[in-house]
């Protein structure tokens, strides 16, 4: 099934995906030992999703929405790591200057719209996006991506409706990493597959692998591509896992170990590296010079975020009203 | 000047900001082949289209959602609420994504959106079609809250809110949305956060807002009558409230009593009595009264309804309070 992407683009997709994934241990370490507080989500095990359908649209035009698992994809979009490092630590030079914190990453450069907390709640905002592509006449998609148990909530279905019956040209992405902190999605849902709730609004539907990075790119490529072209709403599963707790503080105890190494087993960086030395993308030993590349990169993006000032005092009302 | 009722004053703001500004569009429940609920989009879809004025899915916090994401992305999206009390459906997208987005963006993402429809009882509508909620949103920083009947000030702060880069929500009245009064044609603006003095009067300043200003009025006219002489502040915004405006008018007449519909627990007249007592304190000669809705749901029946609501005679009581007769 796996199409032949070329080396080049594996090398990158590799990196990219190592990247989020250091990045994310070391937010982790930094959560840990007490470098910032509040509520902390890490994507790691789903950075194949991010690189996945973020390389298959066209980066800083078409429009990209989250929850407030968002660490990875503003950088993913081309966001500097160290402005997201320095959002996560409160500072000045953050994303969203100390504002948002980790849950609220934005960027209207990158056209990256958040990073939202309420679940579920990002979902009709990225029907608007899809909306004013509409209304202007634009050759764009949007791209909304929500957890499994986002789609229980009532402004998901709310929003499949109106892209429907208008014709938004959205891309609803259900991450399923199969937990809804730590309820089981089979505890909370009925259906076995999330895809299917599209069929209540007449959309097109997927399922799409999220562990193989490949299969994913290649199947979000077609899905954007003919978005893009039929301005008809879809609603994506992608299927993936998440190796962490829902939040830095949950131990996962709702889960059993043999799940969890059953999981690892198909880690989409392991996927991936068996990929590339089969392709001969890659040698055993250039995966070390990636992960020396992406470490320098990410002790950069700390050393960025630690030298970064706080806001200062007269910041808290700015940007209240416009 | 023309003699236009609230809903053509409401329309004409609408139509004319939609003929200056493409980004603009009008979108909620019935609000294009059947003219509006109330009527106030009447015409509109013909001279606009389709996808310019928009009957929405029964879905509040789905279109209201639409209309934060398609303001972030550079439209001015004007919502239709059918109804306010409906808007408590999306109260999540107003409090926790139009008001908050751009304070969490770092200010990358303003949200230029009104939302509008109307506000507070009407007749015998009972308690979930009765409700006032001014008080629950002014109470969250990020929105701007317009509240009026007035057909004049209704078009010219229409149009201020929608060339507002904020979230500004526009209060109405069901009941006044057929009273007519004098409106100038074309460029009318009213800023927003700039109130009125709609009556002068010397011995007791009455705050009120939305359809409240009429029983002020007719109350003053009454009083008159005993040789009271009342002066009504309209701060036709809320937040930002003119405060001046009504520290002004206390500081003459010593007296201050507030008439609001809406329950009176926590209430906005509470933040405009916490205002005066704090920065007119040495000017008032009686502790500030307020006139409220009774702490109960609506009820339907219509005796009991008129009870609730504020009445002629709880505000002249009021006002008697304040000037100790």
């Amino acid at each position: 099934m796996t199409q032949k992407l070329s080396n080049q683009l594996l090398v990158a997709f590799y990196k990219e995906m190592l990247l989020g994934r250091r990045l994310e241990e070391r937010v982790g370490q930094l959560y840990v030992q007490q470098k910032f507080s509040g509520f902390c989500h890490l994507y790691i095990g789903q950075e194949a999703v991010s690189t996945g359908c973020l390389n298959a649209i066209r980066k800083g035009q078409d429009y990209v929405i989250t929850g407030y698992r968002d660490h990875v994809a503003p950088v993913v979009l081309g966001m500097e790591p160290g402005v997201m490092m320095a959002e996560l630590l409160g500072k000045v030079t953050g994303c969203a200057r100390g504002k948002g914190g980790s849950m609220h990453m934005f960027s209207e450069k990158f056209r990256f719209m958040g990073g939202h907390g309420i679940v579920g709640g990002q979902v009709p905002l990225a029907t608007g996006a899809a909306w004013k592509i509409k209304y202007n006449k634009e050759d764009l998609v949007a791209l909304c991506f929500l957890g499994d148990a986002a789609s229980n909530q009532g402004q998901f279905h709310e929003a499949l409706n109106m892209a429907a019956i208008w014709d938004l040209p959205c891309i609803f992405i259900i991450e399923n990493n199969k937990y809804g902190m730590g309820t089981a999605i089979s505890r909370t849902c009925s259906l076995t597959t999330l895809a299917d709730r599209a069929k209540a609004y007449n959309m097109r539907q997927a399922v799409v692998d999220g562990r193989n990075v490949v299969n994913t790119y290649t199947q979000m490529k077609e899905i954007v591509d003919e978005t893009r072209k039929t301005s008809k709403p879809i609603l994506v599963e992608i299927q993936t896992y998440r190796f962490r707790g829902h939040s830095v503080s949950d131990p996962g105890n709702y889960r059993t170990k043999e799940e969890v190494e059953k999981e690892r087993a198909r880690d989409c960086l392991v996927l991936l590296k068996d990929i590339m030395l089969n392709q001969k993308a890659a040698k055993e030993d250039d995966f070390e010079k990636f992960e020396e590349e992406i470490a320098d990169k990410v002790e950069a993006a700390v050393a960025f975020a630690e030298d970064s000032p706080e806001p200062e005092l007269d910041e808290l009302y700015k940007h209240v009203l416009v | 000047m023309a003699i236009l009722t609230l809903r053509e004053a409401l329309n004409q703001a609408m139509s004319e900001e939609m003929e200056r500004d493409p980004s603009v569009f009008l979108m909620g429940e019935e609000v294009a082949e059947y003219d509006g609920a109330y009527k106030v989009s009447k015409g509109m879809l013909a001279k606009f289209g389709p996808m310019r004025v928009v009957d929405s899915p029964i879905s509040e916090a789905g279109f209201a959602g639409l209309g934060v994401g398609a303001a972030m992305c550079g439209l001015r999206p004007i919502i239709e609420m059918m109804t306010w009390n409906f808007a408590i459906q999306a109260f999540d997208q107003i409090i926790n994504h139009a008001a908050k987005m751009l304070y969490m963006s770092g200010g990358q993402y303003k949200v230029p959106m009104v939302i509008r429809g109307p506000h507070g009882a009407a007749h015998m509508l009972s308690a979930q079609h009765s409700q006032c909620v001014d008080h629950m949103l002014v109470n969250c920083p990020g929105l701007k809250i317009i509240s009026t009947i007035d057909p004049a000030d209704a078009k010219g702060l229409m149009k201020s809110a929608i060339r507002d880069d904020n979230t500004v929500l526009f209060l109405e009245s069901e009941m006044h949305y057929g009273r007519s009064g004098e409106v100038p044609d074309g460029e009318h603006i009213v800023p927003i956060g700039v109130g009125i003095v709609k009556r002068e009067g010397t011995d007791v300043t009455l705050v009120a807002w939305n359809k409240m200003v009429l029983l002020a009025q007719d109350v003053a006219v009454e009083l008159e009558k005993e040789g009271i002489s009342v002066e009504i502040i309209d701060p036709r915004t809320l937040m930002p409230l003119d405060e001046e405006i009504i520290f002004n008018s206390v500081r003459k007449t010593n007296r201050l009593v507030v008439l609001e519909e809406g329950w009176g627990v926590a209430s906005f007249g509470c933040h405009i009595v916490d205002r005066v007592v704090k920065e007119c304190f040495d000017d008032l000669d009686a502790p500030p009264e307020r006139v409220t809705n009774l702490f109960v749901p609506m009820p339907y029946n219509e005796r009991l309804e008129h009870e609730v609501m504020p009445t002629a005679e709880r505000t002249i009581s009021a006002i008697k309070a304040v000037l100790y007769k």
